[in-house]
């Protein structure tokens, strides 16, 4: 382990990695350097398609059978992974190199206990014993913080939350002690909660082991919250870099200012200051522009100049820090300020008369247990409460948002409110009548029509064997919009110009669209039969930030033009405070707090609210954030607590009321409502979660 | 807006259409060299079956001359290429009518048992419930018997003959088709655009027919060039056991079945029709290969 101290433990030089396809060459990672010191984190940001995840590949060198490095260093400790051999390499991964991969579940063996899988490591690098194996595998579960370890190895894979999943592969990842760790992505499969809670260990890992990591993720609010430096990639060119504070203080590519302003940050409104998507789409790799790979999409492209070749990566010489790098030909002549200008302001939409009333609502799922156990003992039935007594209401014009992480009911709700499902009790009226009782099959094509929804999956929302023009003439033609051959393909066209899209994706077929363009005729689909009410179920979520911007916006354009009421159900408490005007926020199947967004983001909170608010990573230096971190996990929703579904995680619990007791729902003011014992006035003399610097504060003004 | 003219008209649909589809999305075979073998050997029988009056030298019914060796030349003029068998029919001219035989009853048995086994598994995997388990055990019941003893009690009670042979396959291998169906209806109904076709008020038989299953085509495709390699080995077998269709017109089964036990000393009597059908069937089998390549590379 001498070669520890001396020179950086990764260093890339000008590596280009091709992959070969039927269609040709394509060049995939450009011209990329890096080095990461000892301790050090890296973050590579990036959209999808940017090559990211594939220099991870190559620092694995693991490319696939089509990919292949052409040309440049990977010198890791001083030695070229290039030119490996199989054994040598074999050597060096997992033990010296980890890599963590963004879905835990399945990075481990569902057939063996973790105690096996962990104990592999040691076993198969290091000529050690078993139980010394099995005693480092205890101490590394300690160290990434999982409660019980002995319990925890005994377990299989199943019988662990996602969260303590994650936790293992980091301890498997950590337990070789590498001097190398990659992440790639690896929080994205997590709830928000669970995130936070990994993210402060990743943050922890670097100072504790000392050991050099590279941290992969679309999210620059993560980035922020890991990282000592960073790398924006575009189109398989890092076009920007720098450290932390540096970057996202004084961003200099127009590419890094755009994903900037695609982000809803806590001081964003959607009226004040709306996002800026980028426009236009990635080039295909075979597709790239000479010259900025960025041009085609830049509002500074200059023609000659920025074409005119190769742009290479510079100093900013003026810069806060000599370590910042940027890849643009006039990053000396943009004006920096006008980013942070909000354009296109917009008035605030008319809100109209109550269009949706929901009242006690209850779902309960039956859950019949035949064996005979259950027969003998006569439990034979139990419920699972995926809704419990939801009251709210939504009126015209309005976007309210139902916030909450997986396993809340918020899923559950929305099938009810489509009549996928019926409810068990009290009632939901939506323009007066009761449809909470009402399924799918016995609703009117008016009732139909005006209640439509937006998926979540861009993949799925179509059918993949019908053209565009097809699935949209089938839903007017559903809904008696338009009954005449012609007339209908006219509405369909008109609904393509209104989600922006050229007129002949008539004839497209699904797998020939992008993500966002599919969501975008999900939109089209869902606003065909002029309704009054859209469901959105995390439209954005599976979308590039860029494109989920675009997305964003264009579904907010729309509906203030019909004024549409929009319910958006969303586990992004950053993309809700940006675009709701009110906030339900629900935890086990119940309301814990629900109010107007300013309501909602200011104290009194709900316990949950306040962890939630804190779990949300930030891309803004210099907003400051109390932490909380969430101990446990989500309990089971067959055997909920008695008192306060919050009780088991909760930091402020009181004691035996909380366990024992409902909440009382405490109206703070008329509409902001929080179900919790502690008394309003403990409540409001909580201070703020989030601190926004005012802008005369701001270092960048 | 950028293209006015898609814009005035709508767009052309109908039989034409969907032919120029399914043929360009045959081209797509060329990729697969396996599946064009198989695919080529499938036409080579097709062809001989829908031009056997031209291509066979002799009435396949008709007793010309005993016994023949392959090669051997009729007294009249002509040549029994393949021979002749123990009743004197020209063995060539048998086989070629006989794939007529062949390629009709067992497409036709397929499609019926694809039929059946659809609507079923369709029904089971959407509405789940007791439709599912109603459906389901049915066809547990009928995949407990072994094969043969199914069409050995279905020929022996309905009677042998081209109608009922088509019915004992598809009593035997609906419910085969059945479970892959359901399987595939199972996962295929959570999809979004499923429950976006519910929710603007569709039929179940339509989300069922239009929305499920062109989805699951894929696999079917696959199975059902495999599934009727099965079908003609199948009716192979009831010919050689007797439960084919009755004498005189010529099915290969059959043909192995009269002159099995001259083997031994006329193996050209046998050995000829069992090439052809391992042939056919080796043609089906690499032509679900095919498929299944392309539509894994997709």
């Amino acid at each position: 382990m001498a070669s520890r101290s001396e020179g950086p433990v990764l260093e890339i030089k000008d590596l280009n990695i091709s992959y070969y396809t039927r269609a040709g060459e394509i060049p995939a990672v450009i011209d990329f350097s890096l080095s990461v010191q000892r301790g050090e984190t890296i973050g590579l940001v990036g959209e999808s398609g940017c090559g990211k995840s594939t220099v991870a590949m190559a620092i694995m060198n693991y490319m696939g059978a089509n990919g292949g490095i052409k040309s440049g260093e990977i010198l890791f400790k001083g030695r070229d992974i290039v030119r490996m051999t199989g054994d040598e390499l074999r050597r060096i991964r997992g033990s010296e190199i980890s890599m963590i991969y963004q879905e835990p579940f399945a990075a481990l063996n569902p057939s063996l206990t973790v105690a096996n899988q962990l104990m592999e490591v040691p076993l198969v690098h290091e000529a050690i014993g078993r139980q010394e194996a099995y005693a480092r595998a205890v101490q590394m579960l300690t160290d990434v913080r999982l409660p019980d370890p002995e319990r925890i190895m005994k377990a299989y894979p199943h019988q662990l939350s996602g969260g303590q999943q994650q936790r293992v592969v980091i301890a498997m990842g950590l337990l070789s002690n590498p001097d190398l760790l990659l992440l790639d992505e690896p929080t994205t499969a997590l709830d928000v909660t669970v995130e936070a809670g990994i993210v402060k260990l990743i943050a922890e890992i670097s100072r504790k082991f000392g050991t050099a990591q590279i941290y992969i993720s679309h999210n620059l609010g993560l980035i922020l919250e890991t990282c000592d430096r960073v790398f924006v990639m575009y189109s398989g060119e890092v076009v920007e870099e720098g450290t932390i504070n540096s970057l996202f203080t004084w961003p200099r590519h127009p590419y890094t200012h755009g994903l900037f302003g695609c982000i809803p940050l806590p001081t964003a409104n959607k009226n004040a200051a709306p996002l800026q998507p980028i426009r236009g789409q990635l080039p295909l790799p075979h597709e790239r522009p000479r010259g900025c790979n960025f041009g085609p999409r830049c509002d500074y492209f200059v023609g000659g100049h920025c074409d005119a070749g190769k742009v290479a990566m510079e100093y900013v010489s003026d810069a806060h820090d000599s370590d910042h790098r940027v890849r643009c030909a006039r990053f000396r002549d943009i004006d920096h300020s006008a980013y942070l200008k909000p354009k296109n302001v917009r008035e605030a939409a008319e809100v109209g008369e109550n269009v949706l009333e929901v009242r006690d609502m209850q779902k309960y799922y039956e859950l019949r247990d035949a064996s005979i156990g259950a027969m003998i003992s006569g439990k034979g039935v139990t419920y699972v409460k995926a809704n419990e007594a939801l009251s709210f209401s939504a009126r015209r014009g309005e976007t309210v948002a139902i916030v909450g992480e997986s396993g809340c009911g918020k899923s559950t709700f929305a099938k009810v409110l489509m009549g996928l499902e019926t409810a068990t009790g009290g009632e939901i009226r939506h323009e007066g009548r009761d449809i909470g009782n009402v399924s799918v099959h016995d609703r009117t094509p008016e009732q139909l029509a005006s209640l439509q929804m937006v998926f979540q999956n861009p993949s799925d929302t179509l059918n993949p064997s019908h053209t565009i023009g097809h699935q949209i003439s089938r839903v007017i033609k559903k809904f008696g919009v338009e009954t005449d051959k012609n007339k209908i393909h006219e509405r369909v066209m008109a609904l393509l110009d209104t989600v922006k899209l050229p007129r002949d994706f008539y004839f497209r077929r699904p797998r020939q669209l992008s993500g966002g363009q599919k969501q975008r005729i999900g939109i089209a689909r869902a606003f065909a039969g002029n309704p009054s009410m859209v469901i959105a179920d995390e439209p954005v979520s599976a979308l590039d930030v860029s494109v989920a911007a675009a997305v964003t916006e264009l579904l907010m354009d729309i509906q203030r033009e019909h004024r549409t009421t929009l319910l958006f159900i969303s586990h992004d408490l950053s993309v809700v405070r940006y675009l709701a005007d009110r906030v339900v926020v629900m935890y086990l199947g119940q309301i814990v707090e629900r109010g107007s967004t300013e309501e909602i983001f200011d104290p009194p909170y709900h316990p949950y609210t306040e962890a939630l608010l804190s779990a949300v990573p930030i891309a803004d230096p210099e907003v400051t954030k109390r932490e909380i971190v969430l101990e446990g996990n989500l309990p089971s929703v067959t055997n909920p607590p008695a008192g306060c579904p919050f009780v088991t995680r909760c930091p402020r619990r009181q004691g035996a009321i909380c366990e024992q007791q409902r909440p009382p729902v405490q109206l703070v003011s008329e509409g902001h409502a929080i179900a919790c014992h502690i008394p309003l006035d403990e409540l409001r003399a909580v201070e703020p979660v989030i601190r926004v610097p005012s802008e005369d504060e701001r270092a960048h003004a | 807006m950028t293209n006015a003219s898609v814009a005035t008209s709508p767009p052309a649909t109908g039989y034409g259409a969907a032919l120029v589809r399914a043929l360009r999305s045959f081209t797509l075979l060329r990729e697969s060299w396996v599946g064009m073998i198989g695919a080529a050997i499938v036409l080579f029988w097709v062809g001989v079956a829908i031009s056997a009056p031209v291509l066979s030298p002799f009435d396949p019914n008709a007793t010309v001359m005993p016994l023949q060796k392959p090669g051997a030349e009729h007294v009249g003029g002509g040549t029994f290429w393949l021979g002749t068998d123990h009743l004197g029919r020209d063995i060539l001219s048998r086989i070629i009518w006989g794939s007529r035989t062949v390629l009709y009853y067992a497409p036709l048995a397929t499609f019926t048992a694809y039929a059946v086994g659809i609507v079923m598994g369709l029904a089971a995997g959407y509405h789940r419930g007791w439709v599912d388990d109603v459906l389901s055990r049915i066809s547990d019941i009928i995949l407990s018997f072994p094969v043969l003893v199914l069409y050995i009690v279905i020929i022996a009670t309905i009677g042998a003959s081209g109608v009922n042979i088509v019915i004992a396959i598809t009593f035997a291998s609906g419910p085969g088709i059945m479970r892959i169906v359901r399987g595939l209806v199972l996962d295929l109904r959570n999809r979004d655009y499923v429950a976006a076709a519910q929710t603007r008020g569709e039929g179940s038989w339509r989300i069922m027919l239009v929305e499920i299953l062109p989805n699951a085509r894929g696999p079917l495709i696959v199975d059902a060039c495999l599934r009727m390699g099965y079908v003609i080995i199948t009716i192979g077998v009831l010919g050689f056991l007797g439960l084919g269709l009755p004498p005189p017109d010529p099915d290969w089964g059959g043909m192995i079945n009269e002159t099995r036990q001259m083997a031994m000393a006329f193996p050209h009597m046998t050995v000829y029709p069992c090439l052809a059908i391992s042939s056919l069937i080796l043609g089906f089998n690499l032509l679900a290969d095919g498929v299944r390549e392309i539509s894994l590379r997709d």
